[in-house]
């Protein structure tokens, strides 16, 4: 075989003298072939072989684990195998492999079985509920303590946030809030033609905004605009070393950074969604002189009347405990962070996922517990 | 390891008059080196000098701003995505933070580069990620760990063995030894000579561990001022008349890494 036909194929054949010849490159690339070639082969059942390896012209560490694999079975089926002619620093490679060998078997198995996924899981769980409980308790320690010394609150922290989170916060909820509005009132204004009953408008839109929609929609913006921050902030503080800063220099994260930020939003969210209802209000107004022929001053002194003033409080008094939600939730993931940055993403996520779920779950809650009191 | 014939005699890689800029920052003037097959070559130099801006470049993370760096002959520009991947296959590159996946467990991270390369069965996979994770010195338990469990010297090991496991031709290494123990460090260089003896590796390593310099480079390149200040083995670059280089190798910590490879070589050769 000439030498470029050798680099060209890596191969393992029995020949007609019971000798195993293993020719051409031992490499990653040729290993699939080799692989393949090995399975067809059928060995022959003398007690003894010999792996003429004289032409084999290249060998990586893949090219001698497999070699040595080979070798190794052969010998667990009882027969005496000895490699023969390998050039010097291919030997070398094989005799590494066969140091290590022992080290490799023991290794555990590529995937690790669904019995032990499952246990890793449910111990995960319940490891984030613990912690979690342990969190809302120091929290609420914290929160207590600075209602009786206010002075511990951290007040250029608090209008910081109160600047990022709810005066920033204003164009964007406002935009939404209008379209909402204009939705719900296009929504209903082709039912109610059918019914001639135009002027019900108002109560649609009045009610199913203050009441429930405009806290919700500013709930959950709220949730992936400064929720997601909290978390991602947090957590970069903990991957830097900020964290550990702020606690060997004497300062409690707690009253640095989260109650900063609880405040800030549960005064921001109830002020954001008085500002939703009312655009999103005049976005169903517009619809309705628009579409259904009812002015505005129709449309207001309607609304007095058809708009309790409950529907307003009850989607006020809501938002405040929307914002304790979000803020918790998004500086819980944060000190959730453990390894590098990129679990910062990853927590950021589920800081949102979490807390919208819980703000819905909570707003269910409190839809049941209004209907039980008739309100 | 198939070396095509005709790049036996060409520098595996070629740096020419390389300049790079960051907006106003000025990071190289004008770097030119080449570095052998078989060598284990250094880049040294101060913090913030670019050594491993010019590593990024040689492999294609960064372009220069002018100059070419070539990789196996071939304009590291034109690495792109993966691209091509026979070239991409020929190296391996150990990043200072590990570059480890967390999302994977480290037997995992050290099999991505076989599964991704190579279509070889699970068995010949586990046999040699296993071989691998032992030969860079981790105990076999920890290859079902995740990189954030693990302490920094062993990411920095698991690092290593994905950076090796397709046996590659050059390996590049960035800071291997920085911020490890110093026991650690010296079984770090140990590893590296280890490996090169067995697979016939080119180290191209960015260190300013002196004492690694002195134990395993063959040939140290020196930045500074945006330029190679200076090129030579240890022992040409310790009696250089520049005067960076000089304070460089001169002060206290360069005297006494000096004095512990004299040393070493004496007792070797008692």
């Amino acid at each position: 075989m000439s030498a470029a036909a050798q680099l060209e194929q890596a191969g393992i054949t029995i020949g007609h003298d019971q000798i195993v010849h293993c020719v051409g490159p031992w490499t990653l690339d040729y290993l699939q072939n080799l692989e393949r070639e090995l399975m067809s082969l059928s060995w022959p059942r003398s007690r003894e072989l010999v792996c003429e390896a004289g032409h084999v012209t290249a060998m990586d560490t893949g090219g001698a684990v497999l070699l040595y694999r080979t070798v190794t079975q052969l010998r667990r089926q009882g027969r005496q195998v000895s490699v023969e002619g390998l050039r010097a620093e291919f030997a070398e490679l094989l005799r590494m492999v066969s140091a290590n060998w022992d080290r490799i078997e023991a290794a555990p198995p590529p995937k690790s079985d669904w019995l032990e996924q499952l246990s890793r899981f449910i111990a995960d769980r319940a490891r984030h509920v613990v912690t979690a409980l342990g969190f809302i308790g120091e929290s609420t320690v914290a929160v207590w303590r600075s209602l009786k010394r206010p002075s511990l609150i951290r007040w250029q922290a608090l209008f910081r946030s109160l600047e990022l989170d709810g005066f920033h916060a204003l164009p964007i909820t406002g935009l939404l809030a209008f379209l909402i509005g204009v939705v719900i009132s296009y929504q209903g204004a082709e039912q109610l033609r059918k019914f001639g009953t135009n002027i019900f408008v108002v109560d649609l839109v009045g009610i199913s905004l203050l009441r429930e929609i405009s806290p919700l929609i500013v709930a959950i913006l709220i949730a992936g605009r400064s929720g997601s921050a909290y978390a991602a902030e947090i957590g970069t503080m903990k991957v830097t070393e900020e964290l550990d800063a702020v606690q060997t220099i004497g300062l409690s994260p707690m009253q640095l950074l989260v109650l900063p930020r609880v405040f800030a939003l549960m005064i921001a969210l109830p002020l954001l969604t008085v500002y939703a209802d009312g655009l999103g209000v005049f976005g169903g107004m517009l619809i309705a002189s628009n579409l259904l022929n009812v002015s505005f001053t129709e449309f207001v002194s309607r609304f007095e009347e058809a708009v309790a003033v409950r529907h307003f409080l009850i989607g006020i008094v809501k938002a405040p405990f929307f914002a304790m939600i979000i803020a918790l939730v998004g500086c819980y993931q944060g000190f959730q962070i453990r390894g590098g940055v990129d679990d910062v993403g990853r927590h950021t996520t589920t800081s949102v996922v979490q807390s919208i779920f819980l703000v819905i779950v909570f707003d269910a809650l409190c839809s049941i517990l209004l209907n039980w009191w008739d309100l | 390891m198939a070396i095509v014939e005709n790049e036996k005699n060409v520098p595996i890689i070629e740096v020419n008059h390389v300049a790079t800029r960051f907006g106003e920052a000025v990071v190289h003037r004008d770097v030119s080196l080449t570095i052998q097959r078989g060598e284990v070559f250094a880049i040294a130099g101060g913090n913030g000098c670019g050594k491993s801006t010019l590593m990024r470049e040689i492999v294609g993370l960064l372009e220069p701003t002018s100059g070419s760096a070539k990789l196996f002959g071939m304009d590291s520009r034109l690495l792109r995505d993966g691209h091509p991947q026979e070239i991409h296959r020929r190296f391996g590159v150990m990043f200072q933070q590990g570059g480890l996946f967390s999302s994977l467990t480290l037997a995992e991270n050290v099999a991505v580069p076989l599964k991704e390369h190579t279509k070889l069965s699970r068995e010949i996979v586990h046999d040699i990620v296993a071989l691998k994770i032992a030969s860079v010195g981790l105990p076999a338990d920890s290859a079902a760990k995740f990189p954030n469990e693990l302490s920094g010297g062993m990411r920095r090991r698991a690092a290593l063995a994905r950076a090796i496991v397709m046996d590659p031709e050059v390996l590049f290494l960035d800071e291997p030894t920085a911020g490890l123990d110093p026991i650690i460090a010296a079984g770090f260089d140990e590893l590296v000579l280890q490996l090169k003896a067995l697979l016939g590796l080119t180290v191209v390593m960015v260190t300013h561990d002196l004492d690694s310099l002195w134990r395993i480079s063959d040939r140290v390149a020196v930045l500074g001022n945006g330029t190679v200040l200076g090129i030579g083995t240890m022992q040409e670059l310790s009696r250089s008349a520049d005067p960076m280089i000089h304070e460089y190798f001169h002060g206290p910590r360069g005297r006494a890494a000096r004095e512990q490879a004299v040393k070493r070589e004496a007792h070797l050769g008692g």
